[in-house]
């Protein structure tokens, strides 16, 4: 049974303004089930954020692109505007960075989500309004609250009426850029606790790109860890913390101070590597702490390293003696 | 309350006036009143780190900058080192801003960026007419080096926009201690900086803390003041409602809140799932503050005597120094 | 550990370095109605400037015939007095140019003042000054000019004095938005709390970050400042002993130039009074828009994305 979305080798260029070009997702492939929650991990400039923008064709036209995505078996990206369109907001869905924040203040949040279900065609009028009222309901908002304008809502209330935004076309994606990144704690723990739940209950497909590495060890059964544009390992949430494949994982994961871990959270030393010029060798070679003379010259490939778990790493080629 | 104590807040009230307008005025509507810091105590001693914690509109940040006389209280006293400036006007003030500084969050406006790196940390030198040139030359040489930017030279002529965000953050740290202060505010040091670039800056501010610096820092993040400071302090809509050594906070909560806080953050640790109380709504906002304990509409158990009596900070807890406001805690 | 070492080659931002020569060089470099207008005004000073050495004729000398037709000798042709019109219009967009920037000049330090104390210092003064801004806002500045120069008597210095006290305020309220915005940012939070006083602050921190919008605010101005001088000029209250562009379309207009059928002497200074004003426009309007926060790039365009063929794996991927 082939899955519900599946990336194959997205690469995504952008023309910098002064010539020259920056790659800024290369060759990124995942694959999502229906119901699965995927976590999509990286810092600033890891090119996450790229790659879902990327396989919705919602990139700036100083992009270029080339790989497939692959919808139910069919390639949406390969007509370019005109075969992705029919799917976007219908098949998959986004809550983007900041959305929450990007609600129009004049028109009331009802009115917001009606324009989206009557663009596509889906209802209008009394129809539409009825949806609405559920769709709400389905995220946690009294129905009557819809005719409110959006300052009049606390941010957590905006990020859950930009969700029912996004799940006004019933997809079968939700793509969450994140999601939580604004909200405090509590109210955090309540989108999450949304997400889960609307998971669940509608058996959606979820996307989850952060930052946060505990908000995806807490809410997603895999995750992709992408560092200078590229995914270095992905596999189950579980296995990435507790057997980690490549350094970065690790030091990732080490970096991130825990509630109740032992000892002190360790920077790891270093800058990401500039993205507009063609690198010899492992990305993360100048800043990891278990380089060896392979990696200046030999880029790692992402490879499976137990069923269901890849990583680019020259180390799980190395034998269990010098490892 | 600390003994070395470099700082000792008792009391303190902060109100902000929410605008009427004409029409309010005129009708003659009663002054609203936005009660950010409704009656805070608690104290920074030398070489030690308290992080203020809370979601936001708790008042941790208007009580950091209340405490730096950026902000004036209504009511409360405020110690410097035994002496009280809660009313001291700006000229006795100026001398004392030397041994008081603060950081700010965004490192990318942290840092005019006009100004080369040499300048900006420079600039407290000018304002406060420390030493001759090669004084002040060596002093920020000084600072740099020991924020870890070496070799200093290399740093002196960028521009912030040369620099990374941890590098930008670096060099406000190395500004703030170039006076030599006593006491460090932090608000929100590292929020806006890579996961994996904050444990550097926080380890910085921790050997600035060994080398005799009181920190207070103002953080939204449990788990870093879990993993960094000495003593936590627990706000909530103007109060402390829960203070002691970060490790009893933590592991051995008094309060309703800290509670239910504690266990909606995420873990690292995919196998440690721990059951989040998540409370239901969002705080009120500090205009209509509840009646009787101000958390008891979203405790999840609160009994009746909560909507009457506001609890005081009292012991609670096995560790010395622990404190928390509620009637059912211990 | 030494960051350096670990840090290879510092970052170069994302945010482009201003250079030390400033935003309006940039413009004029890059922007391509601010190159154009540029070069316009740079011909004109420099024409204007270089007047009293290169009019091809004298300005009082008659050399031909009461509105005399273009030829090859006087190829703007002759006005009213006989008078070359190219030597007229040289010496005319002198005056004009004059009283442009110098009125401009004293609008900008009127306007830059009020700007910076309602922005710095908010509260009372804030709310004191921005009450007169309206005021003078209000006032119809033609009408106004009118009045008073009529009132005043008609000379150079006062009408760059009037001009310049009725522009200031589009200035003002410029300048003042910045400078509050300015006043919020942390560096200038962190140096108050470090004990700087105003001053300090004002010109180490504050001006350096409203001089762009100053300059893209006065070149705005001066484009205004030329226009209300050709206004006034036109209208007979400009100095009579003094011949700006303005004189000398109102002299043609008075003496008949229209009937006359001289073209010559009406259109070709009227053309020099609005590529004066266009080419100002253009510049000021081009420094605008290059301080405006630059919008995020719309990721639903119109045109969207670029697709090409897959070439090679991963970061090989061509």
């Amino acid at each position: 049974m082939s899955s519900l979305l599946e990336v194959e080798e997205l690469n995504v260029w952008f023309d910098l303004p002064r010539g020259g070009t920056l790659h800024a997702v290369q060759g990124v492939s995942l694959t999502l089930d229906r119901g699965e929650r995927l976590g999509l991990v990286g810092e600033s400039g890891s090119g996450k954020s790229t790659t879902v923008l990327g396989l919705l064709g919602l990139l700036p036209p100083t992009a270029t692109l080339s790989g497939r995505v692959l919808l139910n078996g069919v390639d949406i990206l390969a007509g370019g505007e005109e075969t992705v369109r029919p799917h976007r907001w219908v098949d998959l869905a986004i809550v983007f960075q900041g959305a929450m924040n990007a609600l129009n203040p004049v028109q009331t949040v009802s009115s917001q989500i009606v324009e989206a279900l009557e663009l596509h065609g889906l209802a209008t009028g009394r129809q539409a309004k009825a949806r609405v009222g559920e769709l709400l309901e389905s995220v946690g908002i009294p129905r009557d609250r819809g005719d409110r304008f959006p300052h009049e809502f606390s941010g957590g209330m905006r990020q859950r009426a930009a969700i029912a935004m996004a799940l006004a076309c019933n997809p079968s994606v939700l793509v969450a850029d994140e999601p939580t990144t604004a909200l405090d704690v509590m109210v955090q723990a309540q989108i999450l606790e949304l997400l889960d739940a609307l998971c669940r209950d509608f058996g959606l497909a979820l996307l989850l790109v952060t930052h946060d590495l505990p908000v995806v060890a807490q809410l997603c059964d895999r995750a992709g860890v992408m560092y200078a544009g590229e995914i270095v390992e992905q596999g189950p949430v579980e296995e990435l913390f507790h057997d980690p494949r490549h350094p970065y994982t690790r030091l990732l994961f080490a970096a991130t101070p825990d509630l109740y871990g032992e000892g002190v959270p360790v920077s790891i030393p270093g800058t990401p590597p500039r993205l507009d010029r063609t690198l010899a060798g492992c990305p993360f070679q100048t800043r990891c702490d278990r380089s060896f003379s392979r990696c200046k010259d030999e880029r790692p490939l992402l490879r499976e390293v137990a069923a269901g778990r890849s990583a680019a790493c020259h180390l799980n080629d190395v034998p269990a003696e010098v490892a | 309350m600390s003994s070395n104590g470099l700082l000792a807040v008792e009391d303190l009230v902060v109100h902000y006036a929410v605008p009427r307008g004409l029409v309010g005025t005129v009708a003659r509507r009663p002054q609203k009143l936005v009660r950010a810091v409704d009656g805070v105590s608690f104290s920074v001693g030398r070489g030690e780190l308290l992080a203020l914690v809370g979601e936001s509109g708790c008042g941790k940040t208007t009580t950091a900058q209340t405490v730096l006389r950026l902000l004036d209280p209504v009511a409360g006293r405020i110690s410097f080192d035994g002496e009280d400036i809660t009313t001291l006007p700006n000229s006795a003030l100026r001398p004392l801003r030397r041994r008081m500084q603060i950081i700010y969050q965004d490192p990318y406006e942290s840092l005019d960026p006009r100004l080369t790196v040499k300048s900006t940390v420079e600039e407290p030198l000018l304002i406060h007419r420390s030493g001759s040139k090669r004084e002040r030359a060596e002093l920020v040489r000084d600072a740099l080096a020991r924020v870890e930017l070496t070799p200093p030279d290399l740093f002196l002529e960028r521009f912030p926009h040369e620099l990374s965000g941890g590098q930008r953050q670096r060099v406000a740290i190395a500004a703030s201690i170039v006076l030599g202060p006593d006491l460090l505010v932090a608000d929100e040091p590292v929020s806006m900086l890579d996961v994996s670039v904050r444990a550097g800056v926080l380890r910085l501010l921790d050997s600035l803390r060994e080398a005799g610096l009181g920190i207070l820092m103002i953080t939204h993040d449990l788990s870093t003041a879990a993993r960094f400071a000495d003593r936590i302090a627990v706000m909530y809509l103007g109060r402390i409602v829960e203070e002691g050594p970060a490790e009893a906070v933590v592991r051995d909560p008094q309060h309703p809140y800290t509670k239910a806080l504690l266990s909606v953050v995420p873990r690292r640790d995919p196998r440690e799932r721990s059951r989040a109380q998540i409370l239901t709504g969002e705080a009120p906002d500090a205009i209509r503050i509840p009646r009787g304990c101000r958390f008891h509409p979203r405790c999840p158990v609160a009994i009746a005597d909560c909507r009457e009596v506001d609890p005081a900070l009292e012991r609670h807890g096995a560790a010395p120094g622990h404190r928390a406001a509620c009637i059912l805690a211990g | 550990m030494s960051l350096l070492l670990q840090e290879p080659g510092l970052l170069a931002g994302d945010r482009p370095a201003r250079s030390r020569t400033g935003l309006l060089w940039d413009v004029i470099k890059n922007q391509p109605s601010a190159t154009i207008g540029a070069v316009i005004l740079g011909i004109f000073i420099v024409l204007a400037v270089l007047a009293p050495v290169i009019a091809p004729y004298g300005l009082h000398e008659q050399v031909g015939p009461v509105y005399g037709d273009p030829s090859w000798a006087h190829p703007l042709g002759l006005d009213d007095g006989g008078i070359d019109m190219v030597t007229l219009l040289m010496w005319g967009a002198r005056i004009s140019l004059v009283v442009g920037f110098a009125a401009t000049f004293v609008s900008m330090v009127i306007g830059g003042t009020v700007g910076l104390a309602s922005g710095y210092f908010g509260g009372r003064t804030d709310t004191v000054l921005m009450r007169i801004t309206d005021y003078f806002l209000a006032i119809p500045d033609v009408p106004l000019m009118i009045v008073v120069a009529a009132i005043w008597g008609p000379s150079l210095f006062h009408i760059i004095v009037v001009i310049g006290v009725l522009l200031w305020t589009g200035t003002a309220r410029v300048v003042r938005a910045q400078v509050m915005s300015v006043r919020e940012r942390a560096y200038v939070k962190r140096a108050r709390s470090l004990g700087a006083g105003n001053l300090r602050i004002i010109l180490r921190h504050v001006l350096p970050q409203i001089a762009p919008i100053l300059i893209a605010s006065t070149v705005l101005t001066i484009a205004v400042a030329i226009f209300d001088e050709t206004a006034l000029a036109f209208l007979g209250l400009g100095d009579p002993s003094r011949i700006s562009l303005g004189k000398v379309i109102e002299n043609a207009f008075q003496r008949t130039a229209i009937s006359s059928g001289a073209w010559w002497a009406i259109v070709p200074p009227g053309a020099a009074v609005a590529l004066l004003i266009l080419s100002c426009s253009m510049i000021g309007r081009a420094m605008e828009d290059a301080l405006n926060p630059r919008l995020r790039v719309s990721h639903l365009s119109a045109k969207g994305f670029r697709l090409r063929p897959l070439v090679g794996r991963g970061r090989d991927a061509v």
